[in-house]
């Protein structure tokens, strides 16, 4: 055999210290990353950063306009709704995280399990898969918070199930792809264990796609969390999330913008971050993308 | 040709078998028993009664689902847990102001993603280009119902110039219709049109780069006639496939625009529904959406194959 068997194996793996460095070339992937930097500092230091309590109220001082006291005024309870939305980020970076976490650990063991094996099992795997596929996102994640009662933890499951689905089919068409290459077939020759040649073998080779899923679904999650928050179906009062937030400011539309602008302000932000960084990184890890911006020098999403 | 079609309505039907087991399920999954639940303070031992015989809780599981299955089939999903209203006839009811919004929010879609994503992609790298893309980018990132919130705040509040909420039969009243539905349809357009733009966008990029395309350039073709006659062609037998994506995906999403403009729709229904513990309706509602994507998926695909016959060509050679 000619071909050396471990270059190929690390050949469509991500290389860290290089992705880093074309992820921040790219401009707009540099923002989103510095964007998502601020929101973690924000959502770690947000007890430090604010001077009122989230549910601390001031009924004189109801729907007050944004001043020095407070940055983006009161809500309907006069409580400080700048205090409100950087506690806010805690909770959508916590459902963000949780969420697609769940996601990311079942759809991987899915999709590994299924794509590696194959034959039946694949067979019934995915067909479960398209099942869940052919739910509209929304309408399964209200489905299942109705199910299960709504919760912040319920929230983040429901969002976890309708998520896992997508995991599971990036990863594998990934493992299809990667497991017929001559070094899986070689490895396996030599003797090695299904479990060592997917963990050792397999799964490196599948993280890419799976790293750029993972971020376009935290947009995604956080979006999801805030509209289910929204619908009153998501995390409940007094917790100070978004949506929530959100569905009081209509309420209450006309006694001032602010209680709808900077929530939603705090949401699109957050979700764009994301966004960005998951589309820098699919540049970025895809090499044919990667020439098109290393050759222009400049960020984009083109 | 006609071994695909087989072949994509099985799957289909697979799909919506599942699909009945999951929604069947869910009535299940509620902790407790759910028309306890459902009933709440206005317990009546004769109400509880009937409404357990009516749902066939008291017979076996797999009974249970067999009869349910064979009524849904023949259209009857029960009757509501609170108005004791057919849900079929709940949801005949409701369908038509999603559907209208759906395809009100998709021709808005369309309008801003095909001259965006056609001119984005025949000026790529240009500042237009970059506009189009951060638009986009806006477009996927912005929640429906926060600028939708900032829509009537501007346009019905302050402006004045439309209705803040509320459907109308478009044939009941055209022109009120009209007027009711363009700030929900903007804003759930919005979205599926910075989806749809990066579709088009890169459909169109990929037909340009096409040989027979290069060809046609090098032959001198004008640029105009190229673009007409061979890039969007040939671009536009992708876009079929995500429009009608799209709306399934429309149909199931717009719950929140829904309720945000108190339009009577199924996601307002099926949210209803999930508040007062309504199972039956819930049920039936997600059933006729999921049911609905699927056809949506299984047409698009079908049309596809027909308009690209490497599609099923292609899928019949590797199976």
């Amino acid at each position: 055999m000619s071909e050396p068997l471990e270059r190929p194996d690390t050949a469509h793996r991500p290389r860290w210290r290089e992705t880093l460095s074309v992820l921040l070339k790219n401009r707009l992937a540099a923002v989103g990353l510095l964007a998502l930097l601020g929101l973690v500092v924000v959502a770690l230091l947000a007890g430090v950063l604010t001077r009122y309590g989230i549910n601390e109220q001031d009924v004189a001082n109801r729907f007050a306009a944004p001043s020095a006291d407070h940055w983006f005024g009161t809500d309907e309870l006069g409580r400080d709704i700048y205090s409100r939305v950087l506690m806010g980020s805690r909770v959508s970076l916590q459902v963000g995280a949780i969420a697609v976490g769940i996601s990311l650990i079942a759809g991987t063991l899915l999709g590994l399990v299924s794509g590696y094996r194959g034959g039946w099992l694949d067979a019934i795997l995915m067909r479960t898969m398209d099942v869940l596929f052919a739910f509209p996102v929304v309408l399964l994640a209200i489905a299942l918070v109705a199910v299960f009662g709504p919760s912040l933890r319920n929230t983040m499951i429901a969002i976890g199930v309708v998520f896992t689905p997508i995991f599971a089919r990036v990863v594998r068409g990934s493992v299809l792809s990667v497991r017929e290459n001559l070094y899986i077939r070689a490895v396996r020759s030599l003797g090695a264990s299904d479990l060592r040649i997917v963990l050792r073998h397999v799964l490196p080779n599948v993280a890419a796609p799976v790293i750029v899923q993972t971020s376009l679904s935290l947009a995604f999650a956080i979006l999801l969390e805030a509209a289910l928050s929204y619908l009153g179906v998501g995390v409940q009062p007094p917790e100070p999330a978004w949506g929530l937030m959100l569905s009081d400011a209509q309420r209450y539309m006309e006694q001032g913008w602010w209680l709808s602008v900077f929530p939603g302000l705090a949401i699109f932000v957050t979700v764009m971050a994301f966004n960005l960084v998951g589309d820098g990184l699919r540049d970025a890890l895809d090499p044919q993308q990667r020439s098109i911006i290393e050759s222009r020098g400049v960020g984009g999403d083109a | 040709m006609a071994g695909y079609v087989a072949r994509r309505v099985g799957q289909a039907v697979l799909a919506l078998l599942g699909v009945s087991i999951v929604v069947f399920a869910l009535i299940h999954l509620v902790p407790g028993d759910p028309v306890r639940t459902a009933l709440g303070t206005r317990f009546d031992p004769d109400i509880y009664e009937a409404l357990v015989a009516r749902a066939g809780l008291d017979q076996p599981l797999v009974v249970q689902y067999v009869d349910w299955l064979a009524r849904a089939i023949q259209g009857d999903l029960g009757v509501s847990f609170r108005t004791g209203q057919p849900v079929s006839t709940a949801l005949v009811q409701r369908l038509p102001a999603t559907a209208v919004l759906a395809l009100g929010a998709l021709l808005v879609g369309l309008v801003i993603a095909l001259p965006v994503g056609i001119v984005s992609a025949v000026r790529q790298g240009k500042p237009i280009d970059y506009a189009a893309n951060t638009f986009a980018q806006f477009g996927v990132s912005v929640p429906d119902f926060w600028y939708g919130i900032l829509l009537i705040l501007v346009f019905a509040q302050t402006l004045g110039w439309l209705p803040p909420s509320g459907y109308v039969s478009p044939l009941e009243d055209p022109v009120e219709a009209l007027r009711r539905l363009t700030l929900p349809a903007v804003t759930a357009g919005v979205v599926s049109g910075a989806i749809l733009t990066r579709f088009v966008r890169s459909s169109v990029l990929e037909a340009m780069n096409a040989e027979h395309v290069r060809l046609a350039r090098a032959k001198g073709l004008p640029h105009r006639y190229v673009l007409r006659h061979h890039v969007l062609r040939n671009a536009w037998i992708p876009v079929v496939t995500i429009i009608g994506l799209q709306l399934g995906t429309l149909l199931g999403g717009i719950v929140v625009v829904e309720v945000l403009f108190a339009w009577n729709g199924i996601g307002r229904l099926a949210l209803d529904a999930v508040v007062r513990r309504d199972y039956p309706v819930l049920q039936g509602a997600v059933l006729l959406i999921a049911g609905l994507f699927l056809l949506i998926n299984l047409v698009v695909d079908l049309l596809y194959a027909k308009l690209d016959p490497r599609i099923s060509v292609g899928t019949a050679a590797t199976t």
